[in-house]
């Protein structure tokens, strides 16, 4: 292998010849840096680079590695973290002007867990404001571009951990998905982005955007680098009172990439017709891929799904409405410095600190919890809610997983959908159920688009806890699929 | 206008419980109570509590609402709430939920309390009040737990928000349990309002939860009242009174509160529904902000936190280390020494009165002497000192020790009041103040037949009058025998001999 090509490596691949000495932590990170440096500019990929501190911490790893330290798998392993995840001493803002110098004093769990790993870290990654968003374009730092096709989106709001990923800028990502946040920015840039059960992961230092959806995941370039990277930050944290306090299986371990007799549903409301016929038709075709493994796959029907659009979009901007009322410039981010009254302080320091899709929802968020509007919205949102998971439910005593298109579309042009909120949302539409529900789901690339080259992908959707069902069919359909494409044409010009 | 005259006459006539005697209207009142709760940590982070340690150093990044940061529960402060919920003869919700009260203030980190809402740890009990000749039971609606602020400090001299210059905030007790008490409408007067809250506070000192100071704030109650036509059934328009921080201003603010809105209904005028601070120094009460004003505080269901499931093993386990409660105690006391009601209500009102009072039952046989030392001199003492029982040099062996020296005839009743002042300042135990200061009664019939003889010798006149029928005038010669000996004389014996030598 050339060493130029190791920032495209998976990092199963990379710790292995990490442990055989035949690459040091300072060649992967050196080759990352190097791309990094070639398209940062182009993609705008990290809000904050780490490339000094980065080669600093490859020396360090890898005299620990000749030390006789522990190659553990994410060892020397350049990894991107979503800017809404805390980092101590490094900071977060969540792509907002209110957090713009705001410095963390503590880790989040899952960056303390990579840190145990002897990690090293690329730098943080741009997103949309607040994980509000499906294309990167709500940030107050400005888009990312899809590295696949620079004037387009790489879909939100994980555009950056996407892209870095998708870029070879990094060799896996942490992002966080809320209706959709890491799937469907995987899917639009070709690479694997998985949403665990609700609870798997522990929140703590996750910057809240909706408490009941948020999750932290990984995206990798491929599902074995999924299911080691969710072995390394899962688990009960008791700084997470909704995390599962349970022991979990080594995920590596149902990567046998076979998914014979496995039953497959494909929910008819999620292959609906406003979808590219392509992305349809890449799905059928790895449906087939599956019955060709012995997998049985049959087409069902959830109901309810066809409210989760309308469900989510007062559940997230409600408990958004709360959750961000933190920010008002009196104990850390920005503050308006002319104002003179207490409730100037507020009105200006949030009016000038959050950006439109941001105010938008916490408007949205606090007229629905409005006294008069509560039961009608909010309450009633929660009753629908547990409609689809009570439809989920009984998929699941049918079948193993569910399978769909992650997102209706390709990558689409930046600006495009930007004047219509409404259109944006419908980005989600295949991905919202699931965190409504609480389930794991993984994107993975299903193939390019023959129109413009773009990457497609394909969502497996398991029951509670079943991330073994998951990986398994991922897995599966990843191997019969192929699919090991690159966004060349970054790297030509 | 004479009628209204009139009315405001019998107003003014009314009795000491506040209550509008003239029958004209009667009053409606509820109060909610905060209570901070003592536990070691706080509510949802590890952050030890803080009373007077320097600002902002006992906090953590999630009590400061720092950014990713969610809440855990303590469960000691639960057990706490349980504790209170069952003295206070609750239902313990099985499945509770805590939800988030939405508003902004600076002392608030997150811009939201998270508090509990139609799912309360417990709900429905009651507290019987004593009122002396009547037991007046008030309904508790509900008990919950929820979180307290931190505090504004308004710079300048006067501590004025208006005043000052800029306010800095001390989140120490941003985070601390806090537990909330809700009455139903069932306090009748300003003086059971009172009483109520006397009550409840000896309740939980009792229990051990909280230090109850209304002066540092760790026991807060606002009142929430209203006045109706005597008989009627429904409900007048309340006003929610605030800043009443003593027992006294409690029952102040509320019979002024009381008075302004019978006079508001009286001349033809409707009460608004709306929040009211009281003012101690001008006795009054003024308006706040009125119902339309109110917050809307946009409650939902905490989202980071998971439901509390209350297990019935639990509630037995927490029922089961349920100390004697006041009223159980006081009813102990009455079959089991024999006392008065009237003299364990004081005994129990104190609970370390009551410990202190059966102690010295251990040791000492004759309970009602116990009662008068502690109701009469003992308590003039400490109220002097303004020290509670347990803080004084007195221990129950040096009390009963001195009570024995009474009985044994050792010591008179005047001596020993000086013996127990000096027990008091110093400590010292009653042999050695007796045996230092020579105190010891005298007993010797010879020593005292002189002495009695010399009186006798040397007033003449007096002994006539005895002897002519007057009997005051032996009261002069036995204090003449006593100051012969400087007090220390065997009163009874004195007596004895004088009226043997006199006839």
């Amino acid at each position: 292998m050339k060493e130029e090509s190791l920032n495209f490596f998976p990092a199963h691949k990379l710790n292995k010849m990490l442990k055989n000495r035949e690459i040091s932590a300072t060649d992967i990170a050196g080759t990352v840096n190097s791309a990094i440096q070639k398209v940062q500019e182009k993609l705008n990929v990290y809000i904050r680079l780490e490339s000094e501190k980065m080669l600093e911490q490859a020396k360090q790893v890898d005299s620990y590695i000749g030390n006789g330290g522990e190659v553990k798998d994410f060892t020397g392993i350049p990894i991107a973290i979503k800017d809404n995840i805390c980092t101590k001493g490094i900071t977060t803002t969540c792509a907002s002007k209110i957090l713009e110098n705001y410095v963390p004093v503590y880790d989040a769990t899952v960056v303390k867990k990579l840190k145990d790993q002897h990690f090293v870290l690329t730098g943080k990654a741009n997103m949309d404001e607040f994980a509000m968003g499906s294309s990167n374009e709500n940030s107050y730092f400005g888009n990312v571009k899809n590295p696949w096709a620079t004037a387009r989106v790489p879909g939100g709001s994980s555009g950056g951990p996407a892209a870095s990923v998708a870029s070879g800028t990094a060799i896996c990502a942490l992002g966080s998905d809320t209706g959709g946040s890491i799937r469907q920015p995987a899917a639009l840039c070709g690479i694997v982005g998985l949403k665990p059960t609700y609870g798997l992961v522990s929140r703590y230092g996750l910057v809240a955007f909706a408490s009941s959806l948020d999750q932290i995941g990984p995206l990798t370039r491929d599902v074995e680098d999924s299911a080691s990277l969710l072995n390394v930050v899962c688990g009960w944290d008791e700084n997470d009172s909704t995390s599962i306090n349970q022991a979990h299986p080594d995920y590596t371990r149902f990567l046998s990439g076979d998914m014979k007799n496995m039953k497959i549903g494909v929910p008819r409301e999620l292959m609906v017709n406003e979808m590219d016929s392509e992305i349809k038709d890449s799905v059928t075709r790895a449906l087939k891929l599956a019955q060709d493994m012995g997998a049985v796959v049959e087409e069902t029907s959830l109901p309810s799904l066809e409210y989760a659009l309308s469900v989510y979009y007062i559940i997230a901007p409600s408990e958004a409405s709360s959750n961000l009322s933190r920010f008002d410039g009196v104990r850390y981010g920005y503050r308006n410095g002319t104002a003179e009254t207490l409730r100037q302080m507020y009105k200006k320091s949030r009016a000038e600190g959050f950006g439109p899709e941001v105010k938008r929802r916490i408007m949205i968020g606090t007229y629905c919890l409005s006294a008069g509007y509560y039961d009608a919205y909010y309450e009633k949102a929660q009753r629908v809610r547990t409609l689809i998971i009570e439809d989920f439910r009984k998929a699941f005593e049918k079948y193993d997983v569910l399978i769909s298109p992650t997102s209706p579309t390709t990558a689409f042009k930046i600006g495009e959908k930007v004047e219509d909120p409404l259109t944006m949302y419908l980005s989600d539409i295949c991905t919202i159920p699931v965190n409504l529900a609480g389930l794991p789901a993984i994107s993975i690339p299903c193939g390019l688009s023959s129109k413009d080259n773009l990457p497609m992908g394909l969502q497996v959707i398991g029951n509670i806890l079943r991330e073994d069902n998951v990986f398994r069919a991922a897995s599966s359909l990843e191997k019969a699929i192929g699919f090991d494409k690159i966004p060349e044409e970054l790297y030509k010009s | 206008m004479n009628q209204q005259k009139d009315t405001y006459k019998k107003m003014e006539g009314q009795d000491s419980s506040g209550s509008v005697k003239a029958g004209k209207y009667e009053t409606v009142i509820g109060l909610e109570t905060h209570v901070e709760l003592f536990t070691t940590t706080k509510m949802f982070c590890g952050c030890k509590l803080s009373f007077g340690a320097d600002p902002n150093t006992c906090t953590c990044p999630v009590c400061l609402g720092h950014p990713g940061t969610l809440p855990v529960i303590n469960k000691k402060a639960i057990e706490f709430a349980i504790k209170i919920a069952l003295a206070l003869n609750c239902t313990i919700n099985n499945y509770s939920i805590f939800h988030r009260k939405n508003y902004f203030y600076p002392d608030m980190p997150k811009n939201y309390q998270i508090s509990q809402y139609d799912l309360p740890v417990s709900s429905k009990g009651y507290l019987d009040v004593d009122m002396g000749d009547y037991i007046r039971r008030v309904g508790i609606t509900r008990v919950h737990l929820e979180e307290d602020t931190g505090k504004l400090i308004h710079t300048g001299v006067t501590g004025r928000i208006s005043e000052s210059a800029a306010s800095i905030v001390d989140f120490n007790r941003a985070g601390t349990p806090l537990i909330e008490i809700v009455t139903e409408p069932d306090i009748k007067s300003p003086a059971e309002a009172k009483e109520y809250l006397i009550s409840l506070r000896n309740l939980l000192l009792y229990l051990d939860v909280s230090d109850c100071s209304m002066e540092e704030g760790s026991l807060r109650c606002d009142a929430n009242v209203s006045v109706r036509p005597a008989g009627t059934a429904g409900l007048g328009t309340k006003a929610e009174i605030k800043n009443m921080n003593s027992f006294k201003f409690l029952q102040k603010g509320l019979e002024y509160e009381v008075l302004r809105q019978v006079e508001i209904l009286e001349s033809g005028g409707k009460v608004i529904q709306q929040t009211r601070h009281y003012d101690h120094v001008t006795d009054t009460t003024k308006a706040l902000r009125s119902k339309e004003e109110a917050h809307d505080y946009r409650y939902f269901p905490e989202p980071d936190l998971v439901p509390m499931q209350i297990g019935d093993s639990i509630i037995k386990e927490i029922k089961s280390a349920i100390p004697e409660l006041p009223f159980e105690k006081t009813a102990r006391f009455v079959s089991q020494f024999g006392i008065s009601i009237y003299d364990c209500r004081f005994l129990v009102a104190d609970k370390n009165m009551a410990e202190y009072f059966e102690k010295c039952c251990v040791l000492y046989g004759n309970a009602k002497t116990v009662v008068n030392w502690l109701m009469g001199d003992f308590s003039a003492l400490l109220n002097k000192d303004d020290i509670s029982i347990n803080e004084s040099k007195i221990t129950p062996e040096k009390l009963t020790r001195m009570l024995e020296m009474i009985d044994n005839g050792r010591i008179n009743s005047k001596i020993a009041k000086s013996v127990f002042e000096e027990m008091f300042a110093t400590g010292t135990d009653p042999q050695k103040i007796i045996e230092g200061k020579g105190l010891e009664q005298i007993s010797d019939e010879g020593m005292i037949e002189s002495l009695v003889d010399k009186v006798i010798n040397e007033n003449p006149g007096t002994v006539e009058q005895f002897r002519s029928g007057k009997v005051k005038a032996l009261g002069f010669l036995v204090g003449q025998v006593m100051a012969g000996t400087k007090g220390k004389a065997n009163p009874k014996l004195v007596n004895e001999i004088l009226l043997r030598k006199l006839r």
